[in-house]
């Protein structure tokens, strides 16, 4: 984060007062630290999406196929059939300007093609100029224009500058979801080959090996060896997690990031822990995959095909374990895919008759809300197993942690996943505080890097992103003294924190599971001197 | 720019009516030809695109949920928000669709000093949407009085609330002032408020010129050059009874009148106004939220799609795992090592 200025300097820049001339005038100028850099023509390949080069956005010549023009109107034509969503978001805006500052790329950033209304114009305006009869008579005094390289290259950088999240839907009268939009969009995008790599090579790498960084089984199982290792020193208990066992009770499956990368690794030794505990209380057996070994769905971000092929293997890998149902960890858009698209993806071709309405053995309950795709989310799960009492939890172990809760996107917005980790939270932590009413709920924000934005190279974007989110905390943290930020999403465990720092550098970031395993007293562990952060345990000093 | 040109674009269309069923004596042609085929363009070109819309897939469970889900039976579902139940998307389009729900959720972003964001709550575009929509209906049913003998109690009951206040005669109609006011402030939103005046298109103006045009030569003809009221019944009577009569003498401030609102009728089904029936196909806001419980079918298939099996990716990475005592389906090859 070297290159960018100092977060005041960069907040004394925002302008939301657009420029005087018509946007369509207005020529895109792709800014560093503002876009992902392409695709690896080798990720592209492997997953056989079409028109696999090298380019560069920064180039004037981005390499198009020679017919890309033909193969756009093709695209689009076939996705307006397909789509009622969009072709009804193409026609009914009236543009009331209702979306206009609800998204956080155009807070952060005042840039007016980030006003969802405008991001959904830029292909909106080529609909009508060369779809409708209006718009191809009377051109641009009808709101319509050509489809031209400026104009594909205006929609690369703007649907690329949207992380999906849905948040503009919430407003707008008509339920426009300018993530429907942006996810055609890229669709057209994909179909001449202009992807970013952070999703092509994460795709390619779930597609080859499970995750998306691309660990190889015994990598895999390495990591988690590791955790037991880490949770074996801090607790006196290992763990001994099984893989890809057959007859076991449930399948796991969670963002592969939290195998790899801080703070989403404490969640996920969080998971080990809790499993572990359920293991020698109530002789629960989960088995973790690692062929089916990500949750997160990198597909979604490049085409309704690729989800499909990468979302196949939850079922694939749940028939051929024979398990009765599946959990899945804390995760953003994986939940969004799990709740509103895997069913109908997957669900008849690939889920196993022996799969069951999902129940909880320990508790009894039956989770009658997923019994067609017989998938629970972990926030459901554990609230239940705390509510029974089934949990032995001591909320003192989390005395240091004065915690706010960042409702993650897609399980607020696509799901409505909002009282259950909010009650396993404040089961485990002692100090709750919620930021402000319209940053919370389903009014959430965005970290910022949704949608496939993480990388490294398009910072800038990312913080001005963070910034609504990170306000609301810093509200809560200079008024309360909040501390923690909770999430259950593996996205906003990379994000938040480098925002956070950015923004807020007093407060960190964790998910809920880790909170959990702090709280949660294994039957003869030895006393613990640290969370598992390493950090002293509050208190313990006077004890 | 495209404020002026909707402008201009409105008082030509005034003028032609102005000139053809004045000047030119077209009575006929204004009264009673275009209009009836701009209520036929109307009702063939709304329903023509309600198909279209219609015959599009809806491949996906999206709806955007603002609510609680339904979940554990402890936790309190939002069962409007986020409704799990066919009757709770009905409460969800009827609170859409009749009251704005969503809209009524709007908030203001401001940037203060230092790094700070504050969100306000912010109904003007609710109320003023309201006001327009809801005042329109009434115009819209308070005119049925034309086309209709004996007219139904229910049209002169809204008539008689409508002009509550007695005010002058003949009696103001409130929903006249809230009409015009509510259509003023949509307009000077545009013009006024940077971003939307930069997201605001031709289209955008002219519909609103347009009806604020119906809505002054309305009023006009009704309070100040008094048109023949009788024979405006007569005409109308007869548009809808098919047996066309132009009575003489009726005023060409109602040719004008009638000539916008043909306009208006058959520019419907071409623009953004039919919001109207788009509303009510909205998948993020018709479909029931409940998509783990309820598999919801995709009309077409996927094409040509590979999936990566489990037996390929064991193939390719057998003896790792089996060096990790990770289970595996296929012993490693004899020899193999």
């Amino acid at each position: 984060m070297s290159d960018l200025p100092r977060p005041e300097a960069l907040f004394a820049n925002i302008n939301h007062t657009p420029p005087k001339a018509d946007w369509m005038d207005v020529p895109v100028d792709i800014k560093p630290g503002r876009y992902c850099y392409a695709a690896n023509p080798d990720s592209v390949n492997y997953v056989g999406l079409p028109h696999a080069r090298k380019w560069n956005p920064l180039d004037d010549d981005w390499k198009l196929p020679e017919n890309w023009q033909e193969i756009i109107f093709k695209g689009l034509h076939e996705r307006l059939q397909k789509y009622r969503s969009f072709k009804i978001f193409m026609d009914i805006c009236v543009r009331c300007g209702a979306c206009a500052d609800k998204c956080h790329f155009f807070i952060g950033s005042g840039d007016p093609k980030n006003m969802p209304v405008l991001r959904a114009e830029l292909l909106r305006s080529v609909y009508r100029g060369e779809f409708t009869t209006f718009g191809k008579i009377l051109g641009r005094f009808a709101g319509g224009r050509k489809l031209t390289p400026e104009v594909l290259k205006e929609w690369w950088y703007y649907f690329f500058q949207c992380s999906e999240c849905r948040r503009c839907s919430v407003f707008c009268p008509y339920g426009i979801d300018t993530a429907e939009v942006t996810i055609i969009g890229r669709e057209l995008l994909n179909l001449v080959g202009l992807n970013i790599d952070w999703i092509a090579t994460p795709v390619a790498n779930c597609y080859r090996t499970g995750n998306h960084l691309g660990i190889q089984p015994h990598a895999f199982f390495d990591m988690l060896d590791f955790f037991c290792d880490d949770i074996e020193d801090i607790t006196g208990i290992r763990p001994e997690p099984s893989f890809n066992k057959k007859g076991a009770d449930i399948l796991f499956i969670t963002p592969s990031g939290d195998v790899f990368a801080d703070p989403g690794t404490y969640t996920c030794m969080g998971y080990l822990m809790l499993f572990e505990y359920l293991k020698r209380e109530y002789g629960l057996d989960v088995t973790w995959s690692t062929y089916a070994s990500e949750g997160g769905n990198f597909g979604f971000f490049t085409s309704h095909e690729t989800m499909k092929r990468l979302n196949s293997k939850m079922y694939m890998e749940a028939d051929r374990l024979g398990v009765k149902w599946i959990l899945g960890g804390e995760c953003g858009h994986m939940w969004r895919v799990v709740h509103q698209y895997m069913d109908t993806l997957n669900g008849p071709e690939f889920q196993n008759s022996r799969m069951e309405v999902p129940s909880n053995p320990i508790t009894g309950t039956v989770f009658k809300n997923a019994a067609s795709t017989k998938m629970v989310h972990i926030a459901e799960f554990t609230a239940d197993l705390i509510k029974h009492g089934k949990l032995n939890l001591n909320k003192k172990r989390n005395a240091n942690i004065h915690l706010t809760w960042h409702d993650s996107c897609n399980p607020a917005r696509g799901m409505g996943l909002l009282d259950e980790p909010r009650f396993v939270a404040k089961s485990v932590v002692e100090k709750f505080t919620e930021m402000p009413e319209g940053t919370i709920r389903e009014q959430t924000f965005c970290c910022g890097g949704g949608a496939g934005l993480n990388a490294g190279e398009n910072d800038e974007l990312r913080m001005m992103g963070g910034l609504p989110r990170a306000n609301a905390v810093k509200y809560v943290h200079e008024k309360y003294g909040v501390n923690m930020l909770g999430c259950v999403c593996a996205i906003d465990r990379a994000v938040l924190p480098n925002s956070m720092q950015y923004w807020v550098p007093e407060v960190d970031v964790c998910g809920l599971h880790e909170l959990v395993a702090n709280a949660l007293v294994f039957p003869g562990e030895k006393e613990r001197e640290t969370d598992l952060r390493g950090e002293d345990l509050p208190g313990l000093e006077d004890e | 720019m495209k404020a002026l040109y909707s402008l201009f674009l409105v008082f030509a269309l005034a003028a032609l009516a102005l000139v053809g069923a004045g000047a030119l004596g077209m009575e006929k042609a204004f009264g009673l030809y275009i209009p009836f085929l701009a209520v036929a363009v109307f009702v063939v070109g709304f329903c023509m695109r309600v198909v279209d819309w219609g015959k599009s897939a809806v491949p996906f469970c999206i709806p955007t949920t603002c609510g609680q889900q339904e979940s554990l039976p402890w936790i309190k579902q939002s069962t409007i928000e986020n409704p799990s139940t066919t009757g709770g998307v009905v409460m969800r389009m009827l609170l859409e669709v009749l009251l704005f729900r969503s809209l009524f959720r709007n908030t203001k972003v401001d940037l203060h000093e230092g790094t700070k964001i504050t969100y306000s709550s912010s109904k003007w575009l609710w109320l003023g949407a309201l006001a327009f929509h809801y005042s329109f209906l009434t115009i819209v049913l308070r005119h049925m009085r034309f086309f209709t003998e004996p007219v139904p109690g229910i049209i002169a009951g809204i008539e008689a609330m409508d002009s509550m206040l007695q005010i002058g005669a003949p009696t103001l109609y409130l929903t006249d002032i809230a009409f015009v006011a509510a259509v003023t402030y949509l307009f000077v939103r545009r013009v006024v408020v940077p971003q939307i005046r930069y997201i605001s298109l031709v289209q955008d103006y002219f519909p609103l010129f347009l009806i604020l045009g119906i809505a002054f030569s309305g009023i006009f003809m009704r309070y100040f050059a008094k048109v023949d009221i009788i024979s405006v019944k007569q005409l109308a009577m007869g548009l809808v009874t098919f047996s066309w009569v132009v009575p003489e003498g009726i005023g060409v401030m109602f040719y004008i009148h009638m000539f916008l609102v043909s306009v208006l009728l058959a520019y419907f089904p071409l623009s953004k106004l039919m919001h109207m029936g788009g509303v009510f196909l909205s998948p993020t806001r018709n479909m029931n939220c409940a998509s783990r419980k309820f598999r919801h079918i995709n009309p077409w298939k996927f094409e040509n799609v590979h999936y990566h099996t489990y037996e390929e990716y064991e193939d390719e990475f057998r003896e790792k795992m089996v060096e990790k005592d990770l289970p595996v389906d296929k012993p490693l090859a004899e020899g193999a090592e």
